[in-house]
């Protein structure tokens, strides 16, 4: 299982939360580009942008827990020509002030990074109100918007840095966790482009954020099942890179889609829009089935809501069945 | 602008400007009456004499800017706009209309000269705080942000937090101006979400509050100029206002808030306007 783009996932693997890459990425977007400023809601430590803070304290602003005024303070920077990264929970930010990211960031087509840390059932006893499962969904009907959900914290870094160059409003989605580092640091990162991390020619696995390692792990266990799957990480849930999921699904016919939120308007809801218009074929979506979360350890909560390899592999063979029907 | 133009003449194009209002929320069909016709001389004040601006050189980087936080009464900008040289005055009467620049509720991205984009309310404020500490960090503090709000839209919690960090950072190149016109579309503001003592509040966030005769040009002009030489607060400009001022019977009533003249209605406020009890003489085409 080695490529270009992933580390041996055989040997032993590192693993370190999304919003460390987060971190650094600010920290050395903010050394590349002086524009580059940070707004947090209380939370500069939890959100990794303490890094920032304390290299460049003349360009951090303390919002106080005002998720509202977070937003558009980030829209009157970027206004001012400045590139705002402005972070908090993705419950509360985007979940508190979805109306002022649609009206003064994108209808307004400011350039403002809203970073929702902790996002998914993995943020673990803190419970269902901090368990963040609908930004994506939120994020991805807003015109203008860019979605972007990394798969560990080295690609989370090369995000952040993309983002700073990136003209658009942009959503970045982070998790608590720490999470298996998969990538390699000469892996390319590009918004809007998906990645095959694993070639097959039996059914297309796509997933994004911290569920492509489940999503490799269950192509591995497919493999030995005597099924060939592909994996396709979509880092960029919009714009969405139609051209190699479709080329992908032509060859398979069968789909299987993970992600750790809502399946309703996530990336499953993505792409079962993408399939239906262009290419019908049989799928099936792992996430949230439209319900909340609740407390308990991260890696209890993954599997009792059925977010892992396991139930990747199961709905891989389901949807085959279905397909030979 | 260059040369300060007199108080008589200023009185003048505001009230041109409310001809103006009233033509075109008659040919829209739609639109909000009350409030324009109420900013009208805050609006004079500002672009005819308190801003720096240059209508030909929109992106100049000295400017002043304005950001209008109750978008509703956007149809006195566009006016303002008009008569101050960014457009043509033909273009009114495309408002609200499709295809048109003049959206029902402004957009930047629509309207060259805007600086925001607003209707929901509540976030005109903080957007001028994040303009704010963009200057402070370019050390491009000879620049003012005027933001005009509207007083129910002051019953948005965005508003208040905003007013806090506008306070905490001493953010003084903000000034602001409330329309207290006291109104809103269910009724008196008293009696929709009481904002008294309104003053108090704002000096107990921690702002320099003046309150002036908002329908007073000179006064407008007098208190943004004390709120320029306010180093160490926001400054926070209560201006009351006469909601559908110049116009008798839109005058004080709330039905007038949200809804526009039809033609008879509009041609007795037009003749209204005109003679305004002989005290001016309006210059018509």
């Amino acid at each position: 299982m080695s490529n270009m783009y992933l580390v041996d996932l055989n040997g032993k693997l590192e693993a370190e939360p999304i919003r460390k890459g987060f971190g650094r990425g600010l920290l050395e977007a903010g050394k590349q580009d002086e524009n580059v400023v940070a707004c947090c809601a209380d939370l500069t430590d939890s959100t990794q942008m303490s890094l920032f803070a304390k290299e460049f304290p003349e360009r951090f602003t303390e919002i106080g827990v005002a998720e509202q005024n977070l937003v558009t303070v980030g829209s009157g920077l970027a206004a001012m020509g400045k590139v705002p990264f402005v972070s908090s929970y993705a419950a509360f930010s985007p979940g508190r002030n979805w109306e002022q990211i649609r009206t003064t960031i994108c209808l307004n087509d400011r350039p403002v990074k809203v970073v929702g840390s902790h996002a998914g059932v993995s943020v673990g006893p803190d419970g269902a109100t901090h368990q963040m499962l609908e930004d994506i969904a939120l994020m991805r009907v807003l015109p203008n918007m860019v979605v972007i959900a990394p798969c560990d914290s080295v690609e989370a870094e090369k995000a952040t840095l993309a983002m700073a160059q990136d003209k658009r409003p942009n959503y970045l989605r982070l998790a608590r966790e720490a999470t298996p580092i998969i990538t390699t640091a000469k892996a390319p990162f590009e918004i809007g482009k998906a990645y095959v991390f694993e070639k097959g020619a039996d059914i297309t696995l796509i997933a994004t954020g911290t569920m492509t390692y489940q999503a490799l792990l269950a192509a591995d266990k497919l493999f030995k099942d005597g099924i060939e799957a592909e994996v396709i990480h979509v880092p960029t849930i919009k714009p969405l890179d139609a051209e190699t999921i479709l080329k992908s699904v032509r060859k398979t016919g069968a789909v299987v889609t993970a992600e750790e939120g809502q399946i309703i308007g996530g990336l499953g809801g993505a792409i079962a829009e993408l399939l239906a218009e262009n290419h019908p074929a049989p799928l099936k979506r792992i996430g949230m089935q439209d319900r909340f979360g609740e407390s308990g350890a991260p890696d209890q909560l993954l599997e009792h809501f059925g977010l892992d390899a396991k139930h990747i592999r199961l709905a891989a063979h389901a949807v085959l069945g279905n397909a030979i029907i | 602008m260059g040369q300060k133009l007199p108080l008589e003449r200023l009185e003048t194009i505001a009230n041109d400007i409310r001809e103006d209002i009233i033509r075109m929320l008659e040919h829209a069909g739609s639109g909000h009456s009350a409030g324009p016709l109420g900013l009208a001389d805050v609006f004079t004040a500002l672009y005819f004499d308190i801003m720096k601006y240059d209508p030909k050189n929109l992106t100049w980087e000295d400017r002043d800017i304005l950001l209008l936080s109750n978008g509703h009464c956007v149809p006195v900008q566009y006016a303002t706009m008009a008569h101050a040289g960014f457009f043509d005055r033909k273009e009114l009467m495309t408002l609200r209309q499709l295809g048109s620049r003049l959206q029902g509720h402004p957009e930047r991205t629509k309207l060259p000269g805007l600086e925001n984009t607003s209707g929901p309310l509540g976030s005109g404020l903080s957007q001028a705080c994040g303009m704010a500490l963009a200057l402070r960090m370019d050390k491009q503090q000879h620049r003012w942000i005027y933001v005009v709000m509207g007083d129910g839209e002051q019953d948005e919690g965005n508003v208040w937090e905003a007013a806090m960090l506008a306070s905490k950072y001493k953010l003084h190149n903000v000034i602001a101006i409330t329309d207290r016109n006291n109104i809103q579309i269910d009724g008196p503001t008293e009696s929709v979400m009481p904002l008294e003592d309104f003053k108090a509040k704002w000096e107990a966030f921690g702002w320099h509050v003046l309150e002036i005769d908002g329908n007073d040009i000179e006064a407008v002009i007098d208190a943004c100029a004390m709120g320029r030489t306010i180093v160490e607060k926001p400054t926070m400009i209560v201006a009351h206002t006469i909601p559908g001022k110049g116009v008798d019977f839109m005058e004080y009533d709330f039905a007038w808030h949200g809804k526009p003249p039809d033609h008879e209605q509009a041609v007795k406020a037009l003749h209204e306007l005109r003679t305004l009890g002989g005290k001016i003489r309006s210059e018509h085409e």
